[in-house]
């Protein structure tokens, strides 16, 4: 059978297993919705005409769903899989490293797609959401969600080789997320923090995949209050391909099945 | 049954882990067709070696061939050779969220020629546990499920490392028996273990290996010069219990006989059994 084939079976059961698991499908799926709650019922404020936080909010959930669901899920439970020997198991047949990358590509992309769901029917069913009305910001909204979570979903691979151990992985990865959704303006309107954090978050995919779906959930007047006073999206577009491309590259060279 | 073509070579082979040599130079030949059991204590190099055989590991030193391929770097592609061998490993403890049918069907999908899924589960004797998850299954059950998953792709060579950890005894026999018939089939079966009694129900040939070195390979009655070896023969005489050793157990007993006149009291003749021949060899007895 081919390597995409057999990626697809991969996912197929990947989803399967992630839908068995009901921690892991209450935590990706519902937490962003209870922040969304927590975050919509204590900020009411405008931040800008006719743009509440919530609205801004949903923008930056939507983004940081991208990075929890790949990166984090997957860095923190491909090295509990190599320390249960799970990957050592695999490694033993036929199947090919890319057949498992597809199929971690393709959980990733369905868990995103149902998350995104929840999180815009309960933004726009509790806190005023306008969701896009021309085709060209859906067509836009779907390119940032499938390259977001393919970007994600190398980064998770190529980052599982740095936790020592499945046990520590968590306490490795959490931080990273959190700085990151903090610097690239998922919990602060981005223009807002200083100009430094704002340079440190430019070099990471968060920041893009943010402003992105801002470009999206808000009108195009608030373009003029980004830092760099536009969407700039051709800019988001080559960004987030030059991660994936740099994230493929590593996770294919770095990516260890067991830990001897 | 066996055939004299090599199914694995191995010639000189050496690896060290920071600075200590693991394997310190084994040769050893598994013709095709044959169950070949690697014995020793733990720490004797049994895992690496078979580790390297299996492709998990590089070796430092040393020529390896399995189906004539160097597992380093099979010649035919990686996916090509890993079709051709089955591998079950010593642990393997994942979540165990899919089914055992599932999880089989879901691995004959990797090889070229796999059996099919269902009648593998029923030669593990995992039928009536097809529909529950990996992760309800007993100890035993989960092995079984390991072995299942190695013969799923109808390999020429199965590699098993301590199949049997924590089997209850007729788990055991009925594991055997497996085996057995995979070998019947014409599968090359190599098996490091730690069980005697396995290696002696099971081997068509061991080998000895301690400090990274291999001491013997002989089939599991000629091993340590067994056959050879003095019987122990003990008796009772006016109530006291005495012992001794000979090369001709029959012709001792037989005038023992006629000494006592007739009947000897509490007589036993016993040939060292192989754990005492093993343990003799690896330098514990």
């Amino acid at each position: 059978m081919s390597i995409i084939r057999l990626g697809i079976l991969r996912g197929n059961l990947e989803i399967k297993q992630f839908i068995r698991q009901r921690e892991s499908v209450v935590f990706t799926l519902a937490f962003p919705v209870i922040l969304l709650f927590i975050f919509g019922s204590v900020f009411k404020n405008t931040i800008a005409p006719g743009v509440t936080f919530s609205q801004y909010f949903v923008a930056g959930m939507v983004a940081s769903g991208l990075v929890n669901t790949g990166f984090q899920q997957l860095a923190i439970s491909i090295p509990m899989s190599r320390d249960v020997g799970t990957l050592k198991r695999l490694r033993g047949t036929p199947m090919s490293p890319i057949s498992y990358f597809i199929g971690k590509a393709i959980v990733v992309t369905a868990a995103m797609i149902f998350q995104v769901a929840l999180l815009l029917g309960f933004g726009a069913l509790l806190f005023g959401l306008h969701l896009p009305t021309s085709a060209s910001l859906w067509l836009r909204f779907t390119w940032l969600i499938l390259l977001g979570s393919a970007c994600s979903t190398v980064l998770g691979i190529a980052f599982s080789s740095v936790p020592k151990s499945g046990r520590g992985a968590s306490a490795v990865v959490s931080p990273i997320v959190i700085i990151l959704q903090f610097l690239s303006g998922v919990f602060f309107v981005f223009s807002d923090l200083p100009k430094w954090m704002q340079d440190i978050a430019a070099v990471f995919p968060l920041k893009w995949l943010t402003q992105g779906m801002r470009s999206v959930f808000l009108p195009d007047s608030f373009a003029m209050k980004e830092a760099a006073h536009s969407w700039e999206i051709g800019k988001t577009l080559a960004i987030l391909i030059i991660w994936l491309v740099v994230g493929t590259i590593l996770s294919i060279r770095t990516f260890t099945w067991s830990d001897e | 049954m066996t055939s004299s073509t090599a199914a694995i070579s191995v010639r000189g082979l050496r690896k060290s882990y920071a600075g200590r040599e693991v394997v310190a130079g084994i040769d050893l030949e598994v013709f095709t067709g044959e169950i070949f059991a690697i014995l020793g204590p733990n720490g004797a190099g049994k895992t690496t070696t078979v580790e390297i055989l299996e492709g998990y590991r590089e070796r430092d030193s040393g020529d390896v061939l399995v189906l004539e391929e160097d597992p380093a770097h099979p010649r035919s592609g990686e996916r090509a050779w890993r079709n051709r061998i089955g591998i079950v490993l010593q642990s393997v403890n994942d979540a165990g969220d899919l089914t055992v049918s599932e999880t089989v069907h879901h691995f004959s999908h990797y090889y070229t020629a796999a059996k099919d899924p269902d009648a593998v589960i029923g030669l593990v004797g995992l039928t009536d546990k097809a529909s529950a998850k990996v992760a309800t299954l007993s100890g035993g059950q989960r092995r079984r499920l390991d072995v299942a998953l190695g013969i799923i792709g109808s390999p020429e060579i199965l590699f098993l490392d301590e199949p049997t950890t924590g089997f209850d005894p007729e788990a055991r026999r009925a594991f055997w028996e497996l085996i057995r018939t995979l070998r019947d089939e014409g599968t090359t079966i190599l098996l490091t273990t730690h069980y005697l009694d396995e290696a002696e129900a099971l081997a068509d040939r061991v080998a000895v290996i301690n400090k990274g070195r291999v001491i013997e390979i002989a089939t599991p009655e000629l091993l340590g010069g067994r056959a050879e070896a003095s019987a122990t023969i003990s008796w009772s005489e006016n109530g006291a219990p005495q012992s001794a050793q000979s090369k001709n157990p029959t012709e001792f007993v037989l005038q023992l006989s006629a000494r006592l006149g007739g009947e000897i009291a509490d007589l036993r003749v016993s040939r060292p059994s192989l754990e005492d021949i093993y343990l003799r060899m690896i330098g514990e007895a």
